[in-house]
């Protein structure tokens, strides 16, 4: 708990330091970089201890405000959460430490370094508290400090308004929690977390579903995603890692604690929750699918990310509530293990698009097209990324969804009809999510890495700078890691896991997880090892020879064009006609006629469904409401004075 | 002696119900000022043993309140061209009625607050008359200078009120409730200089126009 206090206390000091430095955009970047790397590792340290023993550190220091205490316990399941807290926030530091030279000068840089350690502490705050006043403070300095880095390049229309809605949405979520907190209070002695008591009937699944629209506000879950396609690609890509790979994690966090405190829970929140899980996952990855832009793709691809984590937490709150442990347990630990997967993963990938856009100055993946060439090793990290999101072997993607497999696939032969069926429908949708994220991201590496250059941008690319390519490299590394050492991570995740579900499930983790993970390692190892085998029997086959290079795209065509290529949105095509239902997508097509055509246009655009048909009409309906109450604005001093002294005589008057 | 501080109580009433009718913008500062003076007196007259402390402390506030207040009030009336006229929202009828409603209201709030039993009767009551008639000033009239006045006479009331608890720690406490006043009046005065000369008058009701509040209609 020191060294956590010591990290905390490094990033704020930083954050201030940078602050100072604000002259010296060179110093105010290394003063957020060495305090962001050094907390990281004091942190990981301390939250290591726990994972590895297991055990619970708690501090409470005296702090006079009112309800609140300034109480911190860090237990497994937090010290699980400061893992990918902590790994990415260094990472994404060393990154943007490259990433924003390009804006030295023209940039508060200072500014975007003390925010972005005031966030990584705000985080840190969020997962450590104990008292739900502190809980409530860290929630919203993390909104404030990520809403200044999202503003960061606030001179496009386009980012102004994505950082509009994020803090409205912001807002929403916060005042969704301070429902929560209201709900639990009657139940409860006080606010801090270690007196909450599950309130009585009613009451426990309004806490339930206010702590679902207060949190998924946060994780981005359908339908609680609007914000997430438009502030993650207005962030810088490095914010927009730790945004996504981490700070919407915090929902799910969220969602955990509140769990704990809930329980037991019925069977229909785990109902509830699988099928939000499963919509999510599905439509988000089908919306990732269509996108032409690289960076909302990936963050669409978060939406599809956490409600796979959402439909494991569903899968272990429906095996509990029916005594299914074994279920509950892995579908736990597996939605676990996806939130530090994703956490690597997702990061990976916004800094490879964060290189991309560094290096060709955009995003539209019809622009971009045979970078493999100028930046092989993004290039490289990228595709490491893409294989470990999809969930292929040997990295760590695979194994977060073999636990929810696995745990869905015992299910199977349960004895109640129910369980089985979310089982069932888990093992439908995840199959179904992880072959779409596979078309998804094979599109998304084929048309920006490979082929030929399709504008001028990205003809003139060049490879990322050094501090880039190393964060790039570790986080590839992590997720071999995890695909290849699995088996080390059962004992940390059952701690975790035991700090929410019933013992009795959570010690099931470590009855059944083990084997099958050494298997999937084994394999993954054996893999590794055969891709190993081909590339050496390659050099030794081409050993002395110079291996020919012809032209990326030729077909026999006399003379080709770079815009006779597949681009993106023809990739995606077959699988997007087939979901037209569901994702409603506009053609714009010009036709051609006659035999020899003129010019001709083709293109699509893609509708935020969830904006357009239900936000819009509903922030409408909002504002006429508040319309009506129009009257008492008049815009006139007395009057305003007369409604305050109004409210203090009738509050006087009440509490006689 | 009480009975004099009971005479005084009674003035300023009396003097509540004059602020609410008093149509002329100088007898309103004077009225509110001469309110000032007598709640001055009352810690003198309260009965007991006067320390020097005490007697510093009255003398201070009622030279505060008694002569430079309405200096500083007259001068930015006639500063800031703001007329004669106290301008109301509603007739002078109706002020005087909620005046006394206002009376009878704190009557009733003053026999339930939980208080120490007041030496001097109906000193409560009166003092939130007092307020409750500095809120109907500051609502109900247009100029920004009758608002100033509006907080002069709630000050008053606070300070009555303070007597009412009468322990001597109260005076430490109006004196810094005084200097904050002072300062508010300062800065209020030139604030409404700055403005008449800015906009030519100083009726807020015209200055609702600067808001940023735009009708549904206006939207889009």
């Amino acid at each position: 708990m020191v060294l956590l206090l010591l990290s905390f206390v490094i990033l704020l000091v930083s954050a201030a330091l940078s602050l100072c430095f604000r002259r010296s955009p060179a110093r105010a970047s290394a003063a957020g970089v060495y305090g962001a790397v050094a907390a990281s590792v004091a942190g990981l340290v301390s939250a290591g201890r726990i994972l590895l023993s297991g055990g619970t550190e708690t501090l409470s220091l005296p702090w006079p405000v009112p309800l609140g205490s300034l109480s911190f316990n860090l237990d497994p399941l937090a010290a699980f959460f400061l893992v990918p807290v902590f790994l990415l926030t260094a990472f994404a530091a060393i990154y943007g430490s490259d990433y924003l030279k390009s804006y030295a000068g023209k940039k508060p840089l200072a500014l975007a370094w003390a925010a972005f350690n005031l966030l990584t502490a705000a985080m840190v705050l969020v997962i450590t508290s104990a008292n739900a006043v502190l809980f409530m403070l860290g929630w919203e300095l993390m909104a404030a400090a990520s809403f200044l880095l999202v503003v960061f390049e606030h001179e496009k229309a386009q980012v102004r308004k994505a950082a509009f809605l994020y803090l409205v949405v912001g807002a929403a979520g916060a005042l969704f929690l301070l429902l929560l907190f209201s709900l639990l209070s009657p139940s409860s002695p006080s606010f801090d977390f270690s007196t909450f008591r599950r309130p009585e009937g009613v009451l426990a699944a309004a806490a339930f579903l206010a702590a679902l629209a207060g949190f998924g506000l946060k994780a981005g879950f359908i339908p609680f995603h609007v914000w997430l396609p438009e502030a993650h690609p207005a962030a810088p890509s490095h914010v927009s890692a730790v945004m996504s790979g981490v700070m919407i994690k915090l929902g799910i966090y969220g969602i955990m604690r509140m769990l704990s405190f809930l329980a037991p829970w019925p069977a229909w929140w785990g109902w509830t929750l699988v099928f939000i899980g499963a919509v999510s996952g599905l439509l988000g990855v089908l919306f990732a699918l269509s996108q032409h832009d690289l960076k909302r793709m990936l963050a669409y691809s978060s939406i599809e990310n956490v409600g796979i984590i959402i439909l494991g937490l569903g899968l272990a709150v429906v095996g509990t509530s029916h005594g299914m442990y074994p279920l509950a347990a892995l579908a736990f630990g597996g939605a676990l293990l996806h939130v530090l997967n994703h956490a690597l993963f997702k990061g990976l990938l916004f800094m490879g698009a964060g290189a991309v856009l560094h290096s060709t100055g955009t995003t539209e993946l019809e622009a971009l097209g045979g970078l493999a060439k100028k930046m092989p090793q993004t290039a490289f990290y990228f595709l490491v990324g893409s294989a470990a999101i999809s969930g292929l072997p040997p990295f760590n993607g695979l194994v977060s969804e073999f636990l929810i497999y696995l745990g869905s696939f015992g299910a199977l032969r349960a004895r109640e009809a129910s369980t089985v069926y979310a089982a069932a429908l888990a093992i439908g949708s995840l199959s179904a999510i992880g072959a779409l994220a596979l078309a998804c991201f094979s599109k998304a590496f084929g048309t920006c890495f490979l082929g030929e250059p399709r504008s001028a941008n990205a003809a003139g690319a060049h490879e990322a700078g050094q501090a880039m390519r190393a964060a790039m490299a570790a986080l590839a590394w992590a997720c071999c890691f995890i695909g290849l050492a699995s088996p080390l991570l059962v004992a940390p995740l059952a701690a975790a896991a035991g700090c929410v579900l019933d013992p009795r499930a959570a010690s099931e983790l470590l009855r059944y997880a083990p084997l099958p993970l050494s298997y999937l390692s084994a394999a993954a190892a054996a893999f590794l090892g055969a891709a190993l085998a081909v590339a050496l029997l390659r050099a030794f086959a081409l050993r002395g020879r110079v291996p020919a290079a012809g032209p990326t795209w030729d077909c026999g065509y006399a003379a080709p064009t770079a815009k006779m290529q597949y681009g993106a949105s023809s990739f995606a095509q077959p699988l997007t006609d087939f979901f037209q239902p569901a994702l409603r997508a506009a053609r714009h097509y010009a036709g051609i006629a006659g035999y020899f055509p003129g010019k001709t246009s083709f293109h699509t655009e893609n509708k935020a469904l969830f904006y357009d048909n239900f936000y819009t009409p509903a922030a409408a309906y909002i504002r006429r409401l508040a319309f009506r109450f129009s009257w008492l604005q008049q815009g006139r001093l007395q009057f305003y004075i007369l409604y305050i002294v109004t409210a203090l005589i009738a509050l006087l008057i009440w509490k006689l | 002696m009480h009975t004099f501080a009971e005479l005084i109580i009674v003035f300023v009433i009396l003097l509540d119900l004059a602020l609410a009718v008093t149509g002329s913008l100088a007898t309103c500062i004077r009225i509110a000022a001469l309110q000032g003076v007598v709640a001055g007196l009352l810690p003198l007259l309260a009965g007991g043993h006067i320390e020097t402390r005490t007697f510093l402390f009255a003398f201070a506030i009622i030279f505060l309140k008694g002569v430079v207040f309405p200096w500083l009030l007259l001068r930015a009336r006639d500063r800031s061209g703001a007329g004669k006229e106290v301008e109301t929202l509603i007739s002078y009828p109706v002020s005087i009625l909620l005046c006394i409603g206002a009376f009878i209201a704190s009557s009733w709030l003053g026999s339930r607050l939980p208080l120490p039993t007041a030496n001097v009767a109906w000193i409560v009551p009166a003092s939130l008359a007092t307020i409750f008639t500095g809120f109907l000033l500051i609502t109900t009239r247009t100029k920004a200078i009758t608002q100033v006045l509006g907080y002069l006479v709630i000050e008053n009331g606070i300070y009555i009120f303070g007597l009412a608890l009468f322990v001597e720690q109260p005076m430490m406490v109006e004196l810094a409730i005084l200097l904050d006043v002072f300062v508010a009046v300062f800065v209020m005065g030139i604030a409404i200089f700055h403005i008449s000369r800015e906009f030519d008058h100083i009726d807020t009701a015209e200055l609702s126009e600067l808001n940023d509040w735009r009708r549904p209609e206006d939207v889009k």
